[in-house]
């Protein structure tokens, strides 16, 4: 294996030999003796293990369980242990945690301590976000709260602003390239795997982690794409918006709020700010999951993707990418390059249906484009995660609506449609009545939200 | 004084920074192996076949154990040796491990542990409540049942009578540190084991039979635990017989931790429940008698469910007088994990139980839930007459009010603190407002339920409320203090450490926190029951008060004054006209030769109690509180949300206001997860299918309340003489969570006339079912 180069807790460290699957959080525990982070669920779902990671884009948060060694490459990493200052000076929020009785029995509190001091040098206060991605079974989460708050405006210690002054010395020869892992460009990528089809493509890490750390597998040869820079890009311009394959939904929510902001809530809602600093766009829509949130909203907005394999390029509307459960129109050795829909007024409305609102995956997700124009549907595309083996388009639905009139009586002539498109299954997180109703009561949603009627939970006040 | 004193917990400063060290975080000698346990893929059958010759051969493995090496007692049972630590022929769930595997890696282990050739022949699976019932599979011959009074002439008298049936699901612990033990083998086939435990002297006993010695050749060892909430009170034996099994077996260290999955695959959780019920009452909502038939679900061995189910019993009137009660408890064995300890033990059971049938009485009678539970409240303590109970038999001839258990209620306290609580959330304008807001809100709609909570303390098993402690105190007047509880979180040691100080009026920085060790203090009862402070606190008094006479009487004697004259305050000692300080004291005692370390010694007075038939005192005292829960409810999809909630809360005269203010938020966010998101699916074959967080779904940060008033009841002040007067606060709060899901019932029943019968967890779609089921076509 390749040389890995990074910072940890501000020195340098240098690792040859390391196998591709060797987690950060089982190198820190098992060869460093750093103990402090702790493994909770080895499936990033719990932030015990949450690291800090900076380099010239700025400092995030990760889950260091389902993070390879080789993603790491050219970062600093920041661990519990250099939350606190070299001379053992303890950082606001560990203050401010103790002050306010924020720890019980402790075992989430280094997660909790790290995302806290991230946050911390972000600037960010919106801590209900911020620590959706970490779990707490002791305190209730109140006096956690109280402390990011209380330490919100304490200075930023200087031992955590320099991670992103240090320049971590990689050359390109270092970062391996030559060994066939760790592609820089959208270009070398599409040789390699073209070549080397066999390979598992690593974006985030966020889904194929769990195929190394639950299901225990060692794919022969990975490809880490997380030193492409050109397929980061996203370009929102005046009739297309684009966005790379290996833009993060941090990324792409920052950006998409503002157009979209039902997709900027969507995307809030996807996963947690350390699931959200290393998922992509394009991972999302590869894994072809049929519970993936961004494919019912993409849809929604008239998305095509754009295909490459080796110099072929070829563009599909996303919705015939997923063709059944776990399968999808991509060739062996060809990946996602982008996504691109075209710019258009907001009328995208997202709902996304689920046990717990923060970090849980939908039973239900349904994206909602409806273009009314005098009291009539002039176009409506409808797309849904969770309602089938694939996110998919409710064409009986559109039809039964375009045309008519934007109207209770609309929607109810259009209730058989539902199941002429959809027949979804029952499982641990919904069963097939439930996830029909829903559906069908989540048009009512949109129909009322727009006539002014008050239907989101989370916007009621005691 | 430092008891009573919002100090923070005694690890806290170590939490935040990473240096509080967990069992995996130990570092272990060169040559420990790492186990883990081959499971069944099966709920019911006989093994045919448990080939291994794949998990020999994989990369790593060193060792693999099945029931036929074990050479003494295969049994990870806290009860009744049913629990084979490896299958023996036949499995019980699926889950169930079947074979060990000691390997040079945690990784190696559990891709070894996946390999076996396992072949069954399958046995129909007993796994749900009516499936036990048609097969009567049920531990104990038939079901228990409590009696107080003629029910059934009380119900056929009653001007009023419902009926209907709650469900409960269980509830995973999810602790965040999960099962982990470390044995280390000693000469003389000793062994030292680590471990995540909150029962460290059933684990050394459990371990002793395991490896065929004498207690006295097993140390069992716990500094911490990354929370426990009962789930490592019984299944925590696995992983530590695991561990010094294999040691013995490879003559190498041992450690094992359970992957997530693993963990909540193989060990118990909280007990499902329904109960079904029948109330008579009269046109004010004034109880006549209640019926009610538990039916508990155990899972496929007994660990802890005879008590469980029998706190369930106890807790089936909550604060309310029954003048008559029936309560039948089923115990319904079936093919799942073994349903274990879970705070609150059953007793948040038998309280939904018993505020469902409030709650229906007064959608019944169409007036305020609150005025039902407040006209069926025990009286208040000192106001007890024979007017207070019209209808209950006094068979004693003493006008007593008593449970349906016959214990008499002399501390109830809830009148004052709702009176209290009532004011401070503005729970009768608020009421008002939210009946206002529903009826001009289509698809939103509110709720709003104030439920009290009284719980028992004392271990029911009476023989368990004992306690060991013991105290050094240094000739530089340092002090170490040991006793038999075990920190989970909870700021046991943080409190005891108060209450020694307190013994010698030094700071709590003189005082030394120190692992459970079951070499110091031994024959303890697990941490649990929320006994903790309460037992162990009393027994590190009696030993530093042994010490501080003895230091008194030297120092007396030696100034010829008598030993009431020597005073020890803010760190100082008076000693007549000498005034010193602690250490020179203790420095003084030390050259006058005099014993300065005491074990102390507590058992619970006052306390006895037949299960079988029902009567006695199980309980020293009851703890109190309340809460109010408001929130918001989409009637298209059952999307809901906490918005508000207030508690008051009795901690007694607490003895860390700061650690008792952090149980009740957290025990209260916990209870309103087990009523709401917290969803345990089992498929049609036993399989558990939420065995991860991705699954399994706790409450995040951003479902607590919005609004979230948390406060001690400034009153409180236990009866009985306990450690400084205060009162357990571990398990109390966790049902105060039952105000959510009553006002999640509350916003459903805006949507129809019916009532809403609402079952838990009441997940959107359990409350669009019942939305739908009360909704006019």
């Amino acid at each position: 294996m390749r040389e890995i180069v990074f910072l940890l807790n501000g020195e340098r460290v240098e690792l040859n030999g390391v196998p591709a699957t060797r987690t950060l959080l089982d190198w820190l525990r098992e060869d460093r003796g750093l103990t402090g982070t702790k493994e909770g669920c080895n499936e990033g779902d719990c932030g015990a293990c949450t690291v800090m990671v900076s380099d010239g884009n700025g400092t995030r948060t990760l889950n260091s369980c389902i993070l390879f060694l080789p993603q790491l490459h050219g970062k600093a990493v920041r661990t519990v242990e250099g939350v606190s200052g070299p001379d053992g000076s303890l950082h606001p929020v560990q203050k401010a945690m103790i002050r306010h009785h924020g720890s019980q029995c402790g075992f989430c509190t280094p997660g909790f301590v790290v995302s806290m001091a991230c946050a911390h040098k972000n600037g960010k206060r919106d801590f209900d976000v911020q620590l959706a991605g970490n779990l707490c079974r002791c305190t209730g989460y109140a006096p956690i709260v109280r402390a990011a708050e209380d330490a919100a405006s304490e200075p930023v210690p200087n031992w955590i602003t320099e991670d992103c002054a240090l320049p971590v010395a990689v050359t390109r020869s270092a970062n391996g390239a030559a060994s066939g892992l760790a592609p820089e460009s959208a270009d070398e990528l599409a040789a390699l795997y073209a070549s080397h089809p066999d390979a598992v493509l690593v974006a985030g890490a966020t889904d194929v982690g769990l195929t190394v750390t639950k299901a225990l597998k060692e794919p022969e040869r990975f490809l880490f794409l997380g030193g492409i820079q050109d397929l980061k890009a996203i370009d929102a311009g005046p009739k297309t918006v684009r966005i790379g394959a290996m833009a993060t939904f941090s990324e792409v929510g920052d950006m998409i709020g503002d157009m979209h902001p039902d997709l900027g809530e969507l995307i809030r809602r996807f996963g947690s700010v350390q699931v959200r600093n290393a998922a992509t766009i394009g991972g999302n829509i590869a894994n072809g999951s049929p519970v993936g949130d961004s494919p019912p909203a993409l849809i929604a907005l008239g998305t095509t993707l754009h295909l490459r394999r080796g110099n072929d390029r070829r563009d599909l509307p996303l919705e015939d990418f997923f063709l059944d459960y776990g399968v999808q129109d991509r060739a062996p050795g060809e990946f996602v390059e982008a996504v691109s829909f075209p710019r258009q007024a907001d009328r995208l409305k997202c709902y996304k249906l689920s046990k717990r609102f923060d970090q849980d995956i939908s039973a239900v997700c349904g994206c909602f484009n409806i273009r009314v124009q005098g009291g009539t549907v002039e176009e409506a595309r409808i797309a849904f995660g969770g309602m089938a083996g694939i996110p998919k388009r409710a064409r009986h639905v559109e039809d039964a609506l375009s045309g008519k009139e934007w109207s209770e009586a609309t929607i109810r002539a259009a209730r058989d449609a539902w199941e002429k498109d959809f027949t979804p299954l029952t499982d641990l997180r919904a069963s097939a009545a439930y996830r029909l109703e829903a559906a069908r009561n989540l048009l009512t949603r949109a129909f009322l939200e727009d006539q002014g009627t008050e239907t989101n939970v989370l916007e009621a006040a005691p | 004084m430092s008891a009573g004193t919002a100090l923070p917990h005694d690890a806290a400063a170590l939490h935040v920074t990473g240096a509080a060290h967990y069992v995996d975080d130990i570092p272990v000698p060169d040559g420990t192996l790492s186990l883990a346990f081959g499971i069944s893929s099966v709920a019911h059958g006989r093994i045919t076949q448990l080939g291994l010759g794949d998990v020999r051969a994989a990369a790593g493995t060193v060792a693999v154990l099945t029931a036929s090496d074990l050479p003494f007692a295969n049994d990870a049972s806290s009860s009744v040796h049913d629990e084979p630590l490896l299958a023996e022929g036949k499995v019980h769930y699926l889950g169930q491990p079947l074979f060990l595997v000691a390997a040079e890696t945690h990784l190696a282990a559990r891709k070894a542990a996946r390999l076996g050739n396992v072949r069954y022949e399958e046995l129909p699976a007993i796994l749900s409540i009516d499936d036990a019932l048609a097969a009567n599979s049920r531990f104990e011959e038939g079901p228990r049942v409590y009696l107080k009074g003629d029910v059934d002439a009380a119900l056929a008298a009653a001007k009023h009578v419902v009926e209907g049936s709650v469900e409960m699901g269980g509830q995973e612990h999810f602790y965040l540190e999960g099962h982990a033990a470390l044995a280390l083998p000693q000469d003389s086939g000793d062994m030292i084991v680590h471990c995540s435990s909150q029962h460290p002297s059933e684990i050394q006993h459990k371990v002793a039979d395991a490896l065929g010695v004498p207690m006295h050749a097993v140390q069992v060892v716990v500094r911490r635990m990354g929370g426990g909430f009962g789930g490592k009170e019984s299944q925590a034996n696995a992983v530590a017989i695991a561990c010094a099994v294999a040691a013995r077996a490879t003559g190498r260290p041992c450690k094992m931790r359970y992957d997530r999955d693993d963990d909540i695959m193989i060990t118990g959780k909280r007990h499902d429940f329904r109960i079904d019920y029948r109330a008579g009452f009269d046109g004010a909502g004034r109880l006549a008698g209640v019926d009610f038939i538990q039916f508990c679900r155990c899972g496929w061995a007994q660990d802890l469910s005879l008590p469980v189910a029998d706190r369930a019993m106890l807790h089936a009137d909550n604060a309310y007088l029954l003048p008559t009660a029936r309560i039948t408890s089923h115990r319904l064995r079936t093919n799942t994990q073994s349903a274990t300890a879970f705070r609150g033990f059953g007793g948040p059971q038998g309280i939904v139980g018993i505020e469902r049938v409030m709650d229906h009485v007064a959608h019944k009678l169409g007036i305020d839930p609150l005025d039902v539970r407040l006209i069926n409240f025990y009286s208040a303590a000192g106001q007890v007459s024979a007017g207070s109970t019209p209808s209950a038999p006094d068979p004693a001839g003493k006008a007593l009010q008593t449970t349906p258990y016959h214990m008499p209620v002399e501390d109830f306290v809830l009148h004052e603190m709702v009176d209290e609580l009532e004011e401070t959330s503005v729970y009768r304008a608020r009421r008002a407002a939210i009946a206002e807001w529903n009826s001009s809100s289509p698809v939103l709609k509110k709720g709003i339920a104030l439920t009290p909570v009284k719980f028992g303390i004392s271990f029911t098993l009476t023989h368990l409320n004992q306690a060991g402690a013991l105290v050094h105190v240094y000739h530089d007047g340092s002090i170490h203090m040991n006793h038999g509880g075990t920190e989970m979180g909870q700021g046991l040691f943080q409190k005891v450490a108060q209450v020694a100080a307190s013994s010698f009026s030094v700071p709590p920085a003189s005082v030394k926190v120190t692992a459970t060790d079951t070499a110091k203090v031994p024959n303890t009862s697990a941490t649990a029951a929320s006994s903790g402070s309460d037992i162990n606190g009393m027994a590190v008094k009696s030993a530093c008060d042994q010490i501080r006479e003895r230091m008194a009487a030297h120092l007396a004697e030696t100034r010829q004054i008598k030993p009431q004259n020597v005073q020890f305050r803010a760190g100082q000692v008076q000693a007549g006209a000498d005034e010193m300080s602690f250490a020179e004291a203790a420095r003084e005692c030390y050259e006058g030769r005099v014993s300065m370390s005491a074990t102390g010694f507590y058992r619970t007075p006052r306390i006895q109690w037949d299960r079988i038939k029902g009567r006695g005192r199980p309980f020293y005292y009851f703890a109190y509180g309340a809460a109010v829960s408001e929130v918001v409810l989409d009637t298209l999809t059952g999307e809901n949300r906490i918005l508000r909630t207030d508690i008051l809360h009795d901690a007694g005269a607490s003895l860390n206001p700061a650690i008792d203010i952090g149980q009740i938020e957290g025990g209260y966010v916990q209870g309103a997860g087990w009523l709401t998101m917290e969803e345990l699916v089992w498929d049609q074959k036993g399989r558990l299918l939420t065995h991860a967080p991705s699954t399994y779904k706790i409450p995040a940060c951003s479902d607590r309340p919005d609004i979230f008033k948390v406060s001690l009841w400034s009153k409180g002040r236990n009866a009985e003489e306990t450690i400084h007067r205060s009162k357990a606060v571990g398990e109390p709060p966790l049902m105060l969570g039952i105000s959510a899901f009553l006002a999640l019932s509350d916003a459903v029943a805006a949507c129809g006339a019916p009532y809403p019968a609402l079952d838990a967890p009441a997940t959107p779609e359990r409350l669009l079912n019942a939305m739908n089921r009360i909704r006019t076509p």
